[in-house]
This record gives C-alpha cells, sequence and structure tokens, in this order.
C-alpha cells in the first residue's frame, strides 16, 4: 500500500522518512559491556533511548542468601570488576555494623589505602576507555599501564589481581609486605604524576575530545538529585556530596583531602572530576603511609575472625574456632541496615537483613549504575548518535554491578 | 550500647524518630530504631503522600534504592523498603510499606523520576505490582522469563536451562537437570533450639514396659527347624572363593555388548615428533 502511494507522490520520497529505531549492543565495543540500547533517530538524532539491561543478571543476590557471610564475599569481587576492593568494602561494614565489630585501626588504614588505590586503577580504566570511546587512542595504552601496576600491587597485597577477597569481617585478610608499602609510596611519587600527567596532557586541552565532550548530556543540579545521582556525576553537577566526606567510614575522617565539583555538569565536567580524583586519591595514599600505625589488622573476636594459622598448632581452643568459622561461619544478630560507601562510580549500598542465622535472610545490593543509566534517555535526547558513547563513557557503567 | 564500628556515620539528629513519626500521624504504622537506623513502616495506601511529605517537608531529596524482600510466613509476604537519603541533613531513612501478590504498592514515579527502574526490578524479582508504574516491564531476567525468581519458594537452580543446540541452529530452553542434588547444610544446633527430634531421640520418651520380653526356649523367637546341616555349625567354612580348584569357581562374565570398532580416522595424524622430542641430539 505505501509503495503504491510513493509511486503516486509528486516529491522524490524524501519527505516519507520516518524515524528510525536501531539496536545499539548488547556486544558492541562502546556499551562497556553487555548493554543493549535501543534507539529511536530521527537522521541522526537521538529521539529515545530504551536502554536493556540485565544481560548479565547471575541472580547474586539469590546466591548470597544461600551461603555463609564469608562465603558471599567474593561474589561482591565480581559485581563491579573493576573496583572489587571498593564493593567489598559496603559489605564487611555491612556486617560489622550488624554486629557492633570494633575494627583494629591499622586495618582501617589499610582498608582506606587499598580502596583508594581501586578507585585509582577504577578511574584508569574508565578515564582511558572514555577518551577512546571519542576517538583518541595513546592516553588509553598508557593509562593502562599505570592499571596494570595497581593490579600489580593488589597481588602483591592479597595474591590475586582482580577478585581479591582482601577485605574480611573484623578488618583485612592478611597483612601487606613492608616493601609493598614502599613501593606504593614510590609508585605514587614518580610514575604515577608522570605518566598520567602525560596522558592527560594529550587528552584536557585537546580539541576534538572538548568538541566531543563539552555540553553534551548538561543536567542540571536539580535533576542529578531527583535522578538519584551519585559520585563523579553528582559532584559534577555542582553538588559536592562525597560519602567519605560527608558520611566518613573507617578512618576517612583522618584523612585531609577535597572533594573536585564541576561547573557546566556536561561530560567533560564528568571526566574532569575523574581525573581530579586521581589526584585527590593519591594524597589519601599519602596520608595512609605515613600515618598507619603497626599492629593487629584483624578483629581479635574469635567468634568472627579466624585465628592465626602458628596460633592453631598450639592451641585446641583455636583450631575449634578457625573449624567452626569455615564451616559454619559466624552468626550475625537480627536486624537490617542500609550501608553505603562511596565507591569509585558512586553511591554503592548493601541493604542486609539478618535473621540471626550464619546466612543473610536477604542481601539487596544497590548499584551505581541503575539510577545513572535509567537517566540516559533524559540526558541522549536530543544529541547525535556518536554523542551515545560519550555519555556512556562519562557514566562509567560495569555491567557486572548494574546487573548482579 | 556504644558504636564500635566503623561503618559510615551519618548524622543522627535528635528526636528525629519522634518528629517524622508525628508528622506521618496516622500514615505511620510502627517507627523502630536499630542498629543505628530510622526504620518507619507506612501504611500502603498512603506511601505516596507520605514520601512525598519526606520529600518536601523534611528534605529527604533523594531516593536511592527500593529493595524487596520476601517473608512467606506472613499474611502480607512482601517488604518494599525505600531507602531516603537527605542531601542537606546528611541523613537516611527506612521507609517500609507491606505487599501480599495481589495488593499493588503506590508508584513513586511521580516523586522520583529513577523509581521507576527500581520498581521494575522489584516487580520482576517478586511479582509485587506498582499502580500508577507506566513502564511495569521485567528489567532483569531473561525476555519471556516466567516467574519471579527471588521470591524464597523459587528454586536456586531455576526451572530451566538453555543451551544452544546444534540441530536446531538456535538457543533452546530445556527443563533443568542436576546430576547432583544441591547441598544444604542445617546449621542450627540442636541445643540452640532446633525444631526438630534428632535420630534416635524419638526413643526416649516411649515409656518402660511392665513386663520385659525374655526368648527362653527356641520356639519363643518363631524360628522354625534348621535348613539343613550346615546351618547348625557354629563356624563358617570361609568364603566360597576359597575352597575347590581353579575351575569351580564362577568364570568372569562375558562381555554385555559387542561394540564395534571405531572407524578409522580419515585424516592423516599429524606428525609431532618435532616438536616432542628434544632438539639438538643426545648429549
Amino acid at each position: 500500500m505505501s509503495g503504491l502511494h510513493l509511486e503516486e507522490s509528486p516529491t522524490t520520497g524524501d519527505d516519507e522518512i520516518t524515524n528510525y529505531t536501531i539496536n545499539f549492543g548488547p556486544q558492541h565495543p562502546a556499551a562497556h559491556g553487555v548493554l543493549r540500547m535501543v534507539m529511536e533517530l530521527d537522521g541522526e538524532i537521538v529521539e529515545r533511548i530504551d536502554p536493556h539491561v540485565g544481560l548479565l543478571h547471575r541472580g547474586t543476590e539469590k546466591l548470597i542468601e544461600h551461603k555463609t557471610y564469608l562465603q558471599a564475599l567474593p561474589y561482591f569481587d565480581r559485581l563491579d570488576y573493576c573496583s572489587p576492593l571498593c564493593m567489598e568494602h559496603s559489605y564487611v561494614l555491612a556486617i560489622e555494623k550488624l554486629l557492633n565489630l570494633e575494627v583494629p585501626i591499622r586495618a582501617q588504614y589499610l582498608r582506606v589505602l587499598f580502596a583508594e588505590l581501586t578507585r585509582i586503577s577504577n578511574h584508569m580504566l574508565n578515564i582511558g576507555s572514555h577518551v577512546m570511546d571519542v576517538g583518541a587512542m595513546t592516553p588509553n595504552l598508557w593509562v593502562f599501564e599505570l592499571r596494570e601496576d595497581c593490579m600489580n600491587f593488589f597481588e602483591r597485597a592479597s595474591g590475586a589481581r582482580m577478585h581479591s577477597a582482601w577485605f574480611r569481617p573484623g578488618g583485612v585478610h592478611q597483612d601487606v609486605p613492608e616493601k609493598l608499602l614502599v613501593d606504593i609510596g614510590e609508585w605514587l611519587d614518580t610514575r604515577l604524576p608522570e605518566l598520567f600527567g602525560d596522558a592527560m596532557s594529550l587528552v584536557m586541552d585537546n580539541r576534538i575530545f572538548k568538541q566531543r565532550n563539552v555540553d553534551i548530556a548538561v543536567v542540571s543540579r536539580e535533576d542529578a538529585i531527583k535522578w538519584g545521582f551519585s559520585g563523579p556525576l553528582i559532584r559534577a553537577a555542582g553538588v559536592p556530596w562525597d560519602l567519605r566526606k560527608s558520611q566518613p567510614y573507617d578512618v576517612y575522617d583522618r584523612m585531609d583531602f577535597e572533594i573536585p565539583v564541576g561547573t557546566n555538569s556536561d561530560c567533560y565536567d564528568r571526566f574532569m572530576v575523574r581525573v581530579q580524583e586521581v589526584y585527590q586519591s593519591a594524597k589519601i595514599i599519602k596520608q595512609c603511609l605515613a600515618e598507619m600505625p603497626t599492629g593487629p589488622i584483624a578483629s581479635d573476636d574469635r567468634k568472627v575472625s579466624p585465628p592465626k594459622r602458628g596460633e592453631m598448632k598450639q592451641s585446641m581452643e583455636a583450631l575449634i574456632h578457625h573449624f567452626k568459622l569455615y564451616t559454619e561461619g559466624f552468626h550475625v544478630p537480627a536486624g537490617e541496615v542500609y550501608v553505603a560507601t562511596e565507591s569509585p562510580k558512586g553511591e554503592f549500598g548493601v541493604y542486609l537483613v539478618s535473621d540471626g542465622s550464619n546466612k543473610p535472610y536477604r542481601c539487596k545490593i544497590r548499584p551505581t549504575a541503575f539510577s545513572h543509566l535509567q537517566a540516559m534517555d533524559m540526558m541522549t535526547k536530543g544529541h547525535m548518535l556518536p554523542d551515545a558513547t560519550a555519555i556512556l563513557g562519562a557514566i562509567d557503567v560495569v555491567f557486572g554491578e548494574c546487573d548482579r | 550500647m556504644a558504636v564500635l564500628h566503623s561503618a559510615p556515620k551519618f548524622t543522627l539528629i535528635d528526636g528525629l524518630k519522634d518528629a517524622l513519626s508525628g508528622a506521618l500521624g496516622d500514615m505511620l504504622v510502627e517507627a523502630k530504631e536499630e542498629h543505628g537506623e530510622l526504620l518507619l513502616t507506612v501504611q500502603r495506601d498512603s506511601l505516596e503522600d507520605a514520601l512525598r511529605l519526606l520529600r518536601d517537608e523534611h528534605s529527604y531529596q533523594q531516593l536511592m534504592e527500593i529493595a524487596g524482600a520476601d517473608y512467606p510466613s506472613r499474611p502480607e509476604r512482601f517488604e518494599v523498603v525505600y531507602m531516603l537519603l537527605s542531601l542537606t541533613k546528611n541523613s537516611r531513612i527506612m521507609v517500609k510499606v507491606t505487599a501480599s501478590e495481589t495488593t499493588p504498592v503506590p508508584t513513586a514515579t511521580t516523586l522520583w523520576p529513577n523509581a521507576g527502574w527500581l520498581e521494575r526490578e522489584v516487580f520482576d524479582m517478586y511479582g509485587v505490582v506498582f499502580a500508577g508504574n507506566m513502564d511495569l516491564r521485567r528489567i532483569l531476567t531473561d525476555y519471556g522469563f516466567e516467574g519471579h525468581p527471588f521470591r524464597k519458594d523459587f528454586p536456586l537452580t531455576g526451572y530451566v536451562e538453555l543451551r544452544y543446540s546444534e540441530e536446531e541452529k538456535r538457543v533452546v530452553y530445556e527443563p533443568v537437570e542436576l546430576a547432583q542434588d544441591l547441598r544444604t547444610f542445617d546449621f542450627m544446633s540442636p541445643w540452640e533450639g532446633a525444631d526438630y527430634v534428632l535420630p534416635g531421640d524419638e526413643k526416649a520418651h516411649t515409656p518402660p514396659v511392665d513386663e520385659p520380653k525374655t526368648t527362653d526356649k527356641p520356639s519363643d523367637t518363631g524360628a522354625g527347624a534348621k535348613t539343613d546341616k550346615e546351618a547348625e555349625d557354629k563356624v563358617s567354612k570361609g568364603a566360597p572363593a576359597e575352597e575347590g580348584t581353579e575351575e569351580d569357581r564362577t568364570p568372569a562374565p562375558e562381555p554385555t555388548e559387542d561394540r564395534k570398532d571405531r572407524p578409522k580416522r580419515k585424516g592423516k595424524t599429524k606428525d609431532t615428533a618435532a616438536s616432542t622430542e628434544p632438539k639438538g641430539g643426545k648429549k
């Protein structure tokens, strides 16, 4: 029918062009994982975006309900696999809040140190892939070098490059070698500022990079609050909101650092907030290295944290505690808490419900990406199709965390 | 109780519980302060008004999360928990409503646009319906998924598994088949109030008999005469295999199936000698 109509039309048919719907992803290098976006385009202008998530849904929360508290910990590494230790951080703090468990001061310093190192490693990945999404190749290769350094530090602390499972309820799994702390300090003084500074000097004032990012996806402060933004996205909107500052956990209240905020709330600001956060994280790590006391690295409450291997060879009591902790696990008093920490991507929360047994009754994970990705439609409307990749890069999504 | 943990410290406002309870009035069912968290349970029907009041009058500007939870033993089995954050007061509260499969919860999309996906997730995982949500599709599960996987009565393994079928050239769904059951351990110790009887414990409560039963004569046992003279032997002769000669013994069973030889390979075997043998000859 429509063909017939076209033939009769006196024009060439150009006025008959309608909106057109394309499928972005789920296998697209700029989708940062398995994201499918159904886009309605008018020419090259995006009219509407419907993001389909859940392609990486593994039912983590259900699996956690069937594991003891300690066995559930490694699932958190697999959520946001770009910042695994920050995921663990929320979970162990939630357990400690229910138990009202005191954590030795050295363990708190170690956690803060490695959470910040994770932040650097996460931002290296995001900054690198963001610039690559808008066309630059070299900086990505350089910052990946730095990410690799961070991975090596994690490996030296925990034995694993990515899935560390190093934060434990009551402290950390094991102490770090002295040489590692020395090396991190050296790295912060030499390699990080040099390499990162070089890479950023290529990008920050680059004409093409600015053309692709400045004034793209401007979100007003009111909208950012309404849409539940957090992390670099809300800070880019000019709200100086950082949970490390406003709701300090572990030893963040002893740290002296600044919260970078944006003025224009566009993709460029989001990028620059992350760049500045890297320097602030380096500052925090240096303070940790300078101030960290010696002492135990895990709680001495043997009903929660396991005894040392050496102790187990001598003491029957220690052996029993070890056996009970790794078979039955510990019991957590009944109650419910919502604990949120500042992960590199924003507020990462854990709503933990305990019924007094050794397994969580319910563990709801609040991903950062859910609120941000939901606003994708609002942010992209009226922009060009290639801007979608810049916007997505500036959101910093990881689907392990978004889909759980 | 003194705070020992190092979890995030948001501002604990004095009298917040009373202030919010007073403000909510009739809408409030219960207010509870536990583990340093304020939990307000409100009437389901007035949820939207309660949230609006908290947002506009008490400056809880952000909705961070909506969590579902399933308690099958309760008359209204689901709980929907709203995590609110105040950026100006630096305070967090949780607002809770209960629901069942058939009672819709009023939507919060009119107050916060990001409630849309959060409600879709609770609907997807628990089947709680949100009245007024215009886009209540599934979000995390597969296209065409059936059931609500986070309900406590939904098995961990699910009901279907999928694989790529070479014959049909597509992904097919099949009922899940496990080679071994999932292991579930019961960690509830009997002295901590487990509600089952330990094996053997049921005998502890059988009343003692007045006349103990004895068997004096062989006839009392109910056994008949001995079947043959060997049964009368007090000591057995030993295993049957140990007596008699080699020929007497039962031979090994014949192969139950005659398998055909595997067809010869058509392709040539690759010569791997070059890569497996040491180079440079013997030393």
